[in-house]
């Protein structure tokens, strides 16, 4: 059917002035919108004022103030931790590109239908149900310590380990959550794919992956950043990584203040992946949705 | 009852971005009444019928539903809602929950119907449709015009003041546009008080009390059916009905 030309609503003209009733409307709501900026506000300072005063009162507080918050033994560590926190960095780089492989070749392997790969799947099943139960700290002992144990595999350092142990459990969640959003796309999509000629193996490239991850973005993050703070548990290999470091200065100053410097540099190296996938989260809804006030 | 007309719009602005939809439309629905509102897509009417329904904000003008401003900010929006009954092209029913319960919802949650009752009145309604038997089944095994009739009983479950169609039909089977607009007939028989948006022409004619035009947001041309249908004044009403053919 073809459209009559130009019937499309509002080809931009100037509005007139806003009525009188809309002028009304309009102070009200920057009167509520202030109301409700003063209203956050006070109710933040008095909830940050009772906290301060709450801790800074409690009888042991001068002890504690002193072993975890000296700025003098934060200021003195704090390159060492950071230096630490170089090989966190790294070691969360490949640990990413491992889980995502990996991540996805059990997902996919999961979803598969044909009766041939019922020995795969079934693999890839117990895989996840195994490494999801498996606490991670017992992973790296099995993986660090084990492995290189049996003698077969020639020198090479902990966080290695480390970064291998931290693949296979997180593989598993991710492949689980991926599973979910590729288990979420309506099947109408494979179908429409399917209809257009695309195989088996380029439905689930092209079309049902892509709208997979965009579902279950959010579970997604939320695994990294877990993975972010438990690529610090690669400390107890030995390999010296910012929460090693942290230790090491610790035993140094009789002080906890460098762990909780490595704590502080650990949320901050997160605060702008969360932030970035937030953005991208709200441009993402804004161009597949439309928009509506409820 | 007051005299004022179930429904009021003056002079309603909307814009999204640049692109004004709305440009200042004035309209009366008055009591058991069933107004048709026809035009282009892309001619504002959906947008009409969503700003009526609060689900859509406005930028100028006012909503009047039995003489209150229920586009003023202070109105409860919730509370203004649950007065008028929507049903939508896609259906929208929830499938995650049988076909009684989609009825029985708001009645329950939102009106304080106690369980009983509000079954007692939905299972009377789906057996006037037809569709009793499938009070128990889940919306997806039901075909798209009986889903839609469920839709339309789920609205008016609640008894609303005012009942709003964005083009119910639009989304079926040539074969099932029917049994919807039987419905909807029958409703108007009933007294039912109807804001509908549809591209069924003939049976704008026949149901409607009055049709209104909508073109490029604005209504250029209203009147009793015979009169716009037969005698199209505005050159974009003629150009569409040629083209819609009625």
């Amino acid at each position: 059917m073809t459209l009559p030309t130009g019937a499309g609503a509002g080809t931009p003209v100037a509005a007139p002035a806003p009525s009188q009733i809309e002028l009304e409307r309009r102070l009200w709501r920057r009167q509520r919108g202030r109301r409700s900026v003063v209203l956050s506000v006070v109710s933040t300072l008095v909830v940050l004022a009772v906290a301060y005063f709450g801790v800074v009162n409690t009888p042991g507080w001068a002890a504690v103030q002193q072993s975890f918050f000296d700025p003098g033994v934060a200021a003195s560590t704090f390159p060492d931790i950071l230096l630490g926190l170089w090989l966190n960095v790294r070691i969360l780089f490949f640990a990413s590109i491992g889980v995502a492989v990996f991540g996805t070749v059990l997902a996919v392997v999961r979803g598969l239908r044909s009766p041939v790969f019922f020995p795969l799947r079934v693999l890839a099943t117990a895989y996840t149900d195994l490494f999801r139960g498996l606490p991670l700290i017992i992973v790296l002992y099995l993986v660090g310590f084990g492995l290189p144990g049996l003698g077969v595999f020639p020198r090479l350092p902990p966080e290695f380990w480390g970064t291998i142990a931290i693949v296979l459990t997180y593989s598993s969640y991710v492949a689980e959550v991926l599973r979910a959003g590729m288990e979420a796309v309506h099947p109408s999509q494979r179908l429409a794919a399917r209809s257009l000629g695309l195989s088996h193996t380029q439905t689930l490239r092209l079309v049902v992956l892509p709208q997979a991850i965009r579902k279950v973005t959010p579970a997604l993050m939320n695994d990294f950043v877990s993975m972010q703070k438990d690529v610090g548990l690669v400390s107890i290999l030995g390999a010296v990584d910012a929460v090693r470091s942290a230790q090491i200065a610790q035993a140094e100053t009789y002080n906890f203040t460098p762990y909780l410097v490595a704590g502080l540099l650990f949320v901050v190296i997160s605060l702008p992946l969360i932030r970035v996938t937030d953005a991208i989260a709200r441009r993402q809804q804004r161009r597949e949705q439309i928009g509506g006030t409820v | 009852m007051t005299d004022a007309p179930v429904l009021e719009l003056r002079g309603l602005r909307k814009s999204f971005g640049e692109h004004e939809v709305l440009r200042g439309i004035d309209l009366t629905v008055d009591q058991h009444q069933v107004i048709c509102v026809i035009g282009a897509s892309g001619s504002g009417k959906s947008t009409l019928l969503k700003t009526v329904n609060l689900l859509e904000g406005i930028d100028d003008g006012q909503v009047l539903l039995q003489g209150t401003d229920i586009s003023d900010p202070r109105v409860d929006v919730d509370a203004t809602r649950a007065r008028i009954g929507v049903v939508f092209q896609q259906f929208n029913l929830f499938p995650h929950i049988t076909v009684l319960d989609n009825v029985t919802l708001a009645s329950r949650k939102v009106h304080g119907v106690d369980r009983g009752t509000a079954e007692q009145t939905a299972r009377r309604l789906l057996d006037r449709i037809g569709l009793a038997d499938f009070a128990g089944s889940y919306p997806d095994r039901l075909s798209g015009g009986q889903q839609q009739r469920v839709a339309i009983v789920r609205a008016i479950a609640s008894d609303p003041e005012l009942l709003l169609l964005d083009e119910v039909t639009s989304a079926l089977d040539p074969m099932l546009v029917g049994e919807v607009l039987d419905l909807v007939t029958e409703l108007k028989q009933q007294g039912s008080t109807i804001l509908m948006t549809t591209h069924e022409m003939h049976f704008a004619r026949n149901v409607a009390d009055r049709i209104v035009f909508l073109h490029r947001g604005e209504v250029v041309e209203q009147g009793a059916p015979g009169a716009v249908l037969d005698a199209p004044q505005h050159p974009a009403l003629v150009e569409f009905l040629a083209r819609v053919g009625a």
